[in-house]
């Protein structure tokens, strides 16, 4: 069952298009993938899948569970279950990481905080009290950022970069919650140019210059990214005649 | 219904069930003091004025208090000035921590003027947590002024809160003396709604060497309220080191001034100084939306975290 589809998106920044008639569904309860070179357009599209403010004025449509949410705002979107980690997490000076949690929690009690801390692999006791705030490693924030996002257990997660800035140890661990989410059925957006991520996924799209390249099981994905994207052939320049980008031999 | 004014100002900070009447402590109500305790070593003389209190404070050398001295000031009418002069001695080797709160739940016209001239002797620690209860009506006006001299190897921190109710008017003035491995660090922390008037000036002088001092100030305004910031350091002895860091979320109509002021007249001191005037920083403001709560709901979290 479709969960998100996304209808002839297109999406430009200082006229040079980004998203181009992009046409996707996302099944509920997968684990997808879009992966791509840099400035592929990847994490613009999560953003306008999460209604950022600067992504709002998109062309096409973008339906959740059927209903178009082209006009919603962020919390609104969020408040269906939709919800993004971004790949450098917000800092938040003098906010406690319980409280960070517990601000998007269901269950806002300290069981629910220790227990996705747990999930992440951050020792409760440890982190509990600190703040979010530079006084954490990239990895730290990362995994933070991921226990909110289980306590508020959305429906569908974009998690854009999610093994950038962090170790070996906590990369296992945002594989072990991307397994738990998918678990407790909700639906999985991976966004990434890292083979490593891209296995973690049940079926991905490859995405050149804002244009679907193609999509289908993630091997045939890897295999083709690996072998005629990297690197890559054209270096992503818009073709301002069309107003869309080149897609190069891959297009 | 509180018993007495002592139950009524307790209740009004919301201290009522838990406070101990065993711990040292001076409960004052306008110029009357109600209630106090001391313990061995630590003497407190109040004397009561037409308009206030003056009181004498001395931690006798080497003694370690271990529970913190509870100074409550509170001004139940509502209307009037209450003035608090503050003479403290900390003698060397002593430490001793503060915790005052400050309330005002009655008031329709009040002026709260605190002078304190506070001495830390050498390797002397001094700790003073100050907590302000306000009403949401903002007719209050705050003005505390402290002068502070602290001996070789003395501590010195304070911390100013005011985040309940309205601020109205408050205009800090600190200033504090560091001799030779002292440090001093001065925080405060407000929020500012509707008119309210915030005006801070904390200063720090670095005489001795390897002195230290960091001045932290964290203001939120919002509708039509307004702060000014001057907080200066001067560093003249080698090794002295010093921070002015000021933060401040503006919303609304409000209006943010800082001035940090660095001054080193040693080559071998160093002061550093931040400065953060803006709105709510929109990647905080999008992650905590992204999670569902409403933009209100985010910046005042925000703000929460800010003022922590």
């Amino acid at each position: 069952m479709t969960i998100l589809e996304l209808r002839d998106v297109s999406f430009a920044a200082n006229s040079a298009g980004i998203l181009n008639g992009l046409t996707m569904e996302f099944w509920e309860g997968y684990v997808h993938a879009v992966v791509g070179p840099n400035g592929a357009g990847k994490s613009t599209l999560a953003n306008v899948i999460m209604g950022l403010p600067d992504y709002r004025h998109h062309e096409g449509d973008i339906l959740f569970e059927g209903k178009s949410i082209k006009s919603l705002n962020v919390d609104e979107r969020a408040r269906l279950g939709i919800t993004l980690a971004w790949q450098e997490p917000a800092r938040f000076e003098g906010l406690k990481v319980s409280q960070f949690i517990l601000a998007s929690a269901r269950e806002k009690n300290k069981d629910e905080v220790d227990r996705v801390l747990e999930l992440v692999g951050l020792e409760p006791v440890r982190y509990r009290n600190r703040a979010v705030d530079k006084t954490l490693s990239g990895g730290e924030r990362k995994r933070i950022e991921l226990a909110s996002i289980l306590a508020m257990k959305p429906r569908l997660v974009m998690l854009d970069e999610p093994d950038s800035g962090v170790d070996i140890e906590a990369i296992e661990r945002i594989f072990e919650a991307i397994a738990h989410l998918k678990e407790e059925g909700t639906t999985v957006l991976l966004i990434t140019h890292s083979a490593r991520v891209l296995e973690k996924a049940d079926h991905a799209f490859l995405l050149c210059s804002g244009m679907l390249v193609d999509k289908g099981e993630t091997a045939k994905i890897l295999e083709y990214f690996s072998g005629k994207c990297l690197p890559c052939p054209h270096k992503n320049v818009p073709d301002l005649n069309s107003g869309r980008k080149t897609g190069g031999e891959n297009a | 219904m509180p018993e007495g004014p002592v139950e009524e100002i307790l209740e009004s900070i919301n201290l009522h069930k838990s406070f101990n009447r065993d711990t040292p402590h001076v409960v004052i109500n306008a110029n009357r003091v109600l209630s106090s305790k001391v313990v061995d070593g630590l003497e407190i003389e109040p004397r009561e004025m037409p308009d206030g209190v003056r009181a004498r404070l001395r931690v006798a050398r080497g003694t370690k208090i271990k529970q913190p001295v509870h100074l409550c000031f509170g001004m139940l009418p509502e209307r009037g000035i209450q003035r608090i002069i503050l003479d403290v001695d900390i003698e060397d080797e002593a430490e001793v921590s503060f915790m005052a709160h400050c309330t005002f739940p009655n008031a329709v016209d009040i002026q709260h003027l605190m002078e304190a001239e506070i001495r830390v002797g050498r390797n002397a620690r001094y700790s003073y947590f100050e907590r302000h209860w306000h009403s949401d009506e903002g007719l209050v006006r705050v003005v505390p002024v402290a002068r502070v001299r602290l001996a070789e190897g003395a501590r010195f921190s304070t911390e100013f809160e005011l985040l309940k109710g309205r601020v109205g008017i408050i205009d800090i003035d600190y200033h504090t003396d560091c001799l030779a491995g002292s440090s001093a660090e001065m925080k405060a922390r407000i929020f500012g709604r509707q008119d309210d008037r915030i005006k801070i000036k904390e200063s720090a002088s670095l005489d001795g060497e390897a002195s230290r001092a960091v001045l932290v100030t964290h203001i939120a305004v919002r509708d039509e309220a307004m702060a000014e910031i001057n907080n200066e350091i001067i560093a003249r002895a080698p090794y002295s080191r010093g921070h002015v860091d000021c933060k401040e979320i503006i919303q609304g109509q409000g209006v943010a001034r800082a001035v940090p002021v660095v001054e080193v007249q040693h080559p071998k001191a160093h002061v550093t100084h931040e400065a953060a005037i803006g709105s709510v920083d929109s990647k905080q403001l999008q992650t905590l939306m992204a999670r569902g709560l409403s933009e209100d709901e985010a910046v005042d979290l925000i703000i929460e975290g800010l003022l922590s």
